[in-house]
């Protein structure tokens, strides 16, 4: 029996000036996870909200059929819709760390979700509380229910989330993107539990736009594309053999299936960036304990690691935006750590960065003419070239130049990302640090950001310090690679090397998290090489 | 330990400046002091004159006076009040109970009339929240001396429901409290809706709602403690109304209290009890920060030594 059924759904937002969701149809049932696919804005998260009667106030919600736990809820009013909330759909979103309340205790979050169905006494809540948190798989759970989300781990947050979506024992369970926010080896965890709750009996949403995601976990795959489901079908079909243009086309987008960056010869010459010995402690904590490696002109170096791992700690000592304790940093074979600010900053453009999240490194309130134009003025072009050169650089990165007034909330993610680039761009720098640069772009995005800046390499001669969890990513654009772990390279070499043939655990591990269509897809990538 | 000891310094730090600007805003006010002690219109000798001038030791040269009054302020000696011949201490004692009264009823109030209409005016539906916006911008904009006049008029004059000046009893309290408290409820509630519509559009309200948790609850268990944050930050602010809105609405009232003593002396300018009052809002706001650091970690489990984000 399907615990959802719905046939020609549609919602609507802005009094229906907006269709986010076109006569979608689909079913849930016990045991069985179906995926919503789709890129950010393709109604997937409106589609899954619908289900909950959690569309919001302004969205109009009409169907054909939509029937949750047995009932007709297309008629269903605020009441009737809580008495399914939770009790029969279970709701995991994005990012426990604000998807919980920031000013509770786990335990608060969790008992309500127990008290709101009334499923336990309040005097049973406590233990129930402890009871899921053990099944979630959080060590210590008495001490753990007493602690607030901002003091657990990632992958502890998340479990803590499904705890209190699966508290009132949800038939159906919606996870909307619930491994985004994590590492590889976080991600593979959380995975790896709903995946049991699946196997238990739960029926799973999946909503991502992480394709391989979506194999680990999914049975049926339905496709989203602007609020309409294009394809859909058996995960393995969907995936192997996929028959919409659009579908085929996500699937390629994915980083690691598609081929590498074969440079053919290798970088020569004086390195650029030569780092020795680099320590950098934080009242008692050693971020960074001893790093050592050169980055020649051309050369593109991936930094791997989890967070906390060290990473962006260094990456801040290469900027010279923090002084290293121990070791140093020659730039050009100059020295680039340790000397007073007032020598540094002639030679602060030969060093920019590429920033995680474009939306916030760039000033809200600026239009892309003044973002780029800044970083022109600051290495000295007078004003009257400055327009031209910000055109001549938006050509570079793609861009048309009736973007020049826009301001970024008025940009795709795609598009601030190239804004970013051109902003580094522009005081002609020799090496870009890359942090996670495309870690907060949709797949499709991400592959032309990637071709964008692997094309700016070989054009420019640019030399890059490319810093990612995702390993899939790195594979695709770098030359070298180095793990870090608790703030120490466990292992670096040619990526080809690193990959095929991990030596640390702890790099194993890591490329054993990396969910299978990733892996699968390096093969024939490495016979064309 | 070292948390506490800063804290002292600081506020003694707070107390002096606050000092010294009076100190130096009071020697701006024409008139000779001499005549606030005698009386305006009292007829003094040349001698007298001279006497009573080194007798308050206003002969000497203005740094000396400062430094004199510095030195009496650290060991809590005000000295005594020109026009009342009493010590400065002794008059604000006695003035400080009905302002205090007046004060907490206010400080309840506020809040509860803020949080209340919060509540009931952040709903699905607009036009309470309008409604509720249009009467906040009409009461914030409204001269509070004016309420004051007009709930007399409406409450005591016409429908003689409560007493029209200080007889002692709670009833005398109402309209004081309302005047006073109206104003602040007002602000605080715009700031307190912001938060609270901010923080039902965060994601953990949407988890929340997903549990089965009605609207309501949704609101009181999660979004009023959020909205509570920017409310507190305003409490300096809250704390300057207070005291400021004494002043006018014990006068309206005619109620005895500091804020009378405080327009009383500054007309007259009867130096030591305008120091005095001015050292006393020192220590309270003072002491309103510091309680409101020690709510700050109340309301959010981020700022709490034992459980707070630890600095990287």
């Amino acid at each position: 029996m399907s615990l959802v059924e719905v046939a020609d759904l549609n919602v609507r937002f802005a009094a229906g000036r907006v269709h986010a969701v076109r006569d979608a149809s689909l079913r849930l049932e016990p045991g069985r996870c179906l995926a919503l696919v789709g890129e950010s804005g393709s109604g997937k998260s409106a589609l899954a909200r619908s289900l909950l009667g959690l569309a919001g106030p302004t969205a109009t919600v009409t169907a054909g059929e939509l029937r949750v736990a047995g009932q007709d809820a297309r008629d269903f009013g605020p009441r009737e819709w809580r008495r399914v909330r939770g009790r029969h759909i279970g709701l995991v979103s994005q990012d426990a760390l604000v998807a919980l309340d920031p000013l509770r205790p786990i335990g608060a979050e969790i008992t309500e979700s127990l008290l709101a169905h009334r499923t336990v006494p309040r005097s049973g809540a406590r233990e129930r509380v402890v009871g899921l948190l053990t099944r979630v798989g959080v060590p210590d759970p008495e001490e753990r229910a007493r602690q607030y989300v901002h003091q657990l781990s990632g992958g502890l947050r998340q479990r803590a989330l499904i705890a209190s979506a699966i508290a009132a024992g949800p038939g159906i369970l919606i996870a909307d993107e619930p491994t985004t926010a994590l590492d590889a080896a976080v991600q593979a965890r959380v995975l790896a539990l709903l995946d049991e709750l699946k196997q238990q009996g739960t029926g799973l949403l999946l909503i991502s736009h992480d394709l391989a995601v979506v194999e680990a976990l999914a049975d049926e795959v339905a496709v989203m594309r602007h609020g309409v489901i294009v394809e859909t079908g058996p995960a393995g079909r969907v995936l192997d053999d996929p028959r919409h243009a659009y579908t085929k086309e996500l699937l390629a987008a994915v980083p690691g299936g598609r081929p590498r960056a074969s440079r053919g010869r290798p970088p020569e010459g004086e390195p650029l960036l030569d780092v020795t010995g680099v320590v950098k402690r934080f009242a008692g904590r050693t971020a960074v304990a001893g790093v050592d490696f050169t980055l020649r002109p051309g050369e593109t170096l991936g930094l791997v690691g989890e967070s906390g791992s060290g990473k962006t700690t260094l990456a801040r000592v290469v900027l010279g935006m923090a002084r290293p304790d121990e070791g140093s940093v020659l730039l050009g074979g100059e020295p680039w750590s340790g000397v007073p600010e007032r020598a540094r900053r002639a030679r602060r453009h030969t060093i920019q960065l590429v920033p995680q999240d474009p939306l916030s490194a760039v000033d809200p309130r600026w239009p892309v003419s003044r973002i780029v134009g800044e970083a022109l003025a600051a290495t000295g072009v007078p004003r009257a070239e400055r327009a031209a050169r910000t055109e001549v650089l938006l050509e570079r990165v793609g861009l048309t130049a009736d973007l020049l007034d826009r301001r970024p909330a008025a940009l795709s993610g795609g598009q601030r990302q190239r804004v970013a680039i051109a902003r580094a761009l522009a005081p002609e720098p020799r090496l870009l640090v890359c942090d996670e640069p495309v870690s907060a772009l949709d797949v499709s995005v991400q592959a032309q950001v990637l071709d964008l800046l692997r094309r700016l390499q070989e054009e420019l001669g640019l030399a890059t310090l490319f810093i990612s969890h995702d390993l899939a990513v790195v594979r695709e654009v770098c030359d070298r690679v180095m793990v870090m772990k608790d703030g120490v390279v466990v292992e670096s070499g040619p990526v080809e090397d690193v990959f095929a043939g991990p030596v640390h655990p702890y790099t194993k591990s890591l490329l054993d998290a990396v969910p299978r269509r990733a892996r699968t897809a390096r093969e024939p990538a490495q016979e064309r090489l | 330990m070292r948390g506490v000891l800063t804290r002292l310094v600081s506020a003694a730090l707070v107390v002096w400046a606050a000092a010294t600007c009076a100190f130096l805003v009071l020697q701006l006010i024409p008139g000779d002091p001499v005549y606030a002690v005698v009386g305006s219109d009292a007829l003094v000798s040349e001698e007298q004159h001279e006497r009573i001038r080194a007798e308050y030791g206003l002969d000497q040269p203005l740094v000396v006076q400062y430094l004199n009054y510095v030195a009496r302020l650290a060991t809590f000696r005000f000295g005594d009040s020109y026009q009342l011949q009493q010590p400065v201490a002794t008059v604000l004692a006695d003035q400080l109970w009905p302002t205090v009264q007046l004060a907490l009823a206010a400080t309840v109030l506020a809040p509860l009339l803020a949080v209340g209409v919060t509540v009931a005016t952040s709903g699905r539906r607009n036009w309470p929240r309008r409604l509720s916006a249009a009467v906040e911008l009409v009461v914030v904009s409204t001269p509070s001396f004016w309420l004051g006049i007009m709930l007399l008029t409406i409450f005591s004059f016409r429908l003689g429901w409560l007493p029209v000046s200080e007889t002692g009893g709670v009833a005398s309290l109402v309209l004081p409290t309302i005047t006073l408290a109206l104003p602040i409820a007002a602000v605080l509630t715009q700031v307190m809706r912001e938060g609270l519509l901010a923080a039902l559009d965060q994601p953990f309200a949407v988890t929340a709602r997903a549990r089965g948790v009605p609207e309501t609850a949704v609101r009181y268990r999660h979004a009023l403690r959020h909205s509570a944050l920017p409310a507190l930050t305003m409490a300096g602010w809250f704390t300057g109304t207070l005291l400021g809105g004494a002043v006018i609405v014990e006068n309206v009232f005619a109620r005895p209290g500091i804020g009378r003593i405080t327009l009383q002396a500054v007309g007259d300018r009867d130096l030591p009890v305008v120091q005095g009052v001015v050292a006393l809002s020192a220590v309270v706001f003072v002491a309103v920060s510091v309680l409101v650091d020690v709510l700050y970690a109340v309301v959010d489990p981020r700022l709490r030594r034992k459980t707070g984000v630890q600095a990287i």
